[in-house]
């Protein structure tokens, strides 16, 4: 008898045994990230890959989604134009992925967009600021501010906290995030009765400026707006402190990498540029996120385009939770309907054009570090 | 004063554009290629300024000299390591070959910079080696870094004149250039010229990337890819082959680049620097100083 009650013990151990192992075993949700782990954008897509890796290993860790883990499919595309279009349509038709996060490059966006679009599976940018990505259709979404907000919010500090009526502009036309911001920008610094000296331009990985900068300095504007990424902003910044030029300069996001520091240095002293998140914020979550991201990747500081990451993988996250399931037109539809979603980067909720409505933080370079000078609510 | 700027800028541009071109224009002039893996042997000397850099002490001259000598040393021996490994067994194939073979070591170099554990793919700020000053006068500003680099390219190109025109081995790579089979009659051995030439060759290139990197203060894998692809540019403008060509068509693509690049037309500045070329080669086929080779029958 005791032996019978045994052996009904240990049959109904190992018929729980497995079906928790079976649960555990429950093939993963998969969610295809594309981003620039090489090239000359590398920075960038290497901190929103940062970024999404922790949020993915902080979900796995509590047990994951839905009761199943998450697996993140990593493709790079080296910086280079059609390579994203290309990992787009493998991670769609191979991995048959639920979702894809990235591209942070508005250009690069634009390739997967189409693409996610006709496949009918949910897009989420973390950090592509140019209007016409989201536009594409009603499965791409970002998590950031766009252009024709960041533009004016800078062209509105311009003339109000800085003081100028005269200035520059130095474009880079390769750059479809450049070109936007720019536009916006002279728009509403126009509008304010502010003049634009001078437009000069240039093209993504120029490293000489001088002959834009000498031009520039002719006008001897008070302040030049530079809306491109900082691996030639550090250089720009350089080359016109060589010059002797004295005006203050001042960007949007693209600016915010640590290398630009490293490469800038003293020659920013005084500059500002727009962006979505400050770590010197002292709210628990962006405290929380600093000191989890510092231990798991060797000390760094988060960037924004980081916490960008980080947080589109959360969003997306809570989206498949919401839906309770993992079928792309309910993910889409739980995407759409994400209100006061508390991340790293504010208070995010998803407008009806599938944009993150949510201020911008204006930090200021001061005594050779980035501080947080103000913030600005839409 | 605003002209004024801009030839300063245009002379240190395109004096690392010389620099660069001497090295496509001697190796074609020995072998008959084009060596497009000239490029990021530039950006590794680059890379080799910047790490001895780090850990000299910031600006002095003596700092400064040693970062590019041993750029150059360093270089000068890769540049024989690439011929030996890579183009040596393709001596007696077709050109095309040892052409695609080039782009191959192009290729593998660039990829294997960017590996995180080999250098990484973001851009590095690169040390103020040398002393730096900078000079204002009447709204001109020259800095010492400026100076340096039209300096320093001056130099080694006086330099490689003589190499080339006062010395035996440089008699001998003009032998080879003239005439492989006769040179190796009168008993010269081609491969120590085809070493030393590429030895010449890529020291040139490492001091083109210590002095761009100073001039511009980043380095980064893919750095050399746009130089290098003016200074062949330039080596083809200038008449490839001729050291006085490559010289002159580096400081003219530097040139052109600089005073479009501050006009209205800056978005077209290599559009119309590779236009100018094209016009250039229809109505002098050989480039500004080259000769015409006439063909051996």
């Amino acid at each position: 008898m005791i032996s019978r009650f045994r052996q009904i013990a240990v049959f109904s151990l190992l018929a729980l045994l497995s079906s928790v192992l079976h649960a555990a075993e429950a093939d993963p949700i998969k969610i295809g990230e594309i981003t620039s782990l090489t090239g000359k954008e590398a920075a960038y897509g290497q901190s929103a890959h940062k970024g999404t890796l922790l949020a993915i290993e902080e979900l796995n860790a509590a047990d994951g989604v839905l009761g199943r883990q998450l697996k993140l499919i990593t493709e790079d595309n080296q910086t280079k134009a059609g390579e994203s279009a290309t990992a787009a349509r493998k991670l769609i038709s191979r991995d048959k992925v639920v979702a894809l996060l990235g591209e942070v490059a508005s250009s690069r966006s634009l390739e997967i967009a189409p693409i996610a679009q006709s496949s009918k599976i949910p897009m989420v940018s973390p950090a592509s600021t140019n209007p016409k990505v989201t536009a594409v259709g009603t499965y791409i979404f970002r998590l950031c501010f766009i252009d024709p907000f960041q533009g004016p919010v800078m062209a509105k500090f311009a003339h109000e906290d800085l003081g100028l009526r005269r200035v520059a502009v130095l474009t880079s036309v390769s750059s479809a995030y450049s070109v936007g911001l720019s536009k916006f920008f002279k728009e509403r610094f126009l509008s304010e009765g502010g003049e634009i000296a001078i437009e000069q331009k240039y093209s993504e990985g120029d490293k000489d400026f001088r002959s834009q900068l000498t031009a520039i300095k002719a006008t001897g504007v008070g302040g030049i707006f530079i809306p491109g990424y900082y691996s030639e902003v550090a250089l720009i910044a350089k080359q016109a402190r060589e010059l002797g030029i004295t005006a203050v300069l001042f960007g949007g996001d693209g600016w915010d990498a640590p290398q630009l520091m490293q490469i800038g240095g003293a020659a920013l002293e005084g500059c500002y540029y727009s962006t979505h998140y400050s770590p010197e914020d002292t709210s628990p979550a962006v405290q929380n996120f600093v000191k989890n991201y510092k231990a798991r990747f060797n000390d760094e500081t988060p960037d924004a385009i980081a916490a960008l990451g980080y947080d589109s993988a959360l969003v997306l996250a809570d989206a498949i939770k919401r839906a309770g399931s993992t079928e792309p037109d309910a993910v889409r539809g739980a995407l759409a309907a994400t209100r006061n979603f508390m991340g790293v980067t504010g208070n995010t909720s998803i407008d009806a054009d599938r944009n993150a409505a949510k201020p911008a933080v204006v930090l200021a370079i001061k005594y050779g570090r980035i501080n947080f000078f103000k913030s600005v609510v839409p | 004063m605003e002209f004024a700027q801009q030839l300063l800028n245009a002379l240190s541009l395109g004096a690392i554009y010389a620099l660069i071109a001497l090295g496509f224009t001697m190796v074609y002039g020995v072998l008959r290629f084009i060596n497009f893996a000239h490029s990021d042997v530039f950006m590794i000397g680059a890379v080799v300024g910047s790490l001895l850099g780090n850990h000299l002490p910031m600006g002095t001259w003596w700092g400064g000299l040693a970062c590019l000598l041993a750029a150059m040393a360093v270089c000068a021996l890769l540049g024989v390591v690439i011929e030996r490994v890579a183009y040596r067994p393709l001596r007696d194939a077709p050109r095309l070959n040892v052409l695609i073979t080039s782009i191959g070591v192009s290729l593998l170099i660039e990829y294997l910079f960017q590996n995180e554990h080999v250098f990484g793919a973001a851009p590095r700020p690169f040390p103020p080696v040398f002393p730096s000053v900078l000079w204002q006068w009447q709204g001109l500003s020259i800095s010492s870094n400026q100076l340096i680099v039209i300096g320093v390219a001056l130099v080694l190109v006086v330099a490689l004149e003589l190499i080339v025109y006062r010395t035996r081995i440089g008699t001998a790579m003009r032998a080879i250039s003239l005439n492989p089979r006769a040179a190796q009659l009168v008993g010269i051995n081609p491969d120590v010229v085809v070493a030393f030439t590429f030895a010449l060759g890529s020291a040139l290139a490492g001091a083109g990337g210590v002095l761009y990197a100073l001039n511009y203060q980043s380095v980064e894998p893919l750095m050399g890819v746009m130089p290098g692809l003016k200074a062949f540019v330039a080596a083809v403008l200038g008449g490839i082959g001729s050291i006085p060509g490559a010289a002159l068509g580096g400081l003219l693509i530097g040139g052109i680049e600089t005073f479009i690049g501050g006009s209205q037309f800056s978005t077209y500045k290599d559009a119309i620097a590779f236009a100018l070329l094209i016009l250039i080669l229809l109505f002098r086929p050989t480039g500004l100083l080259g000769r015409r080779i006439p063909e051996k029958v």
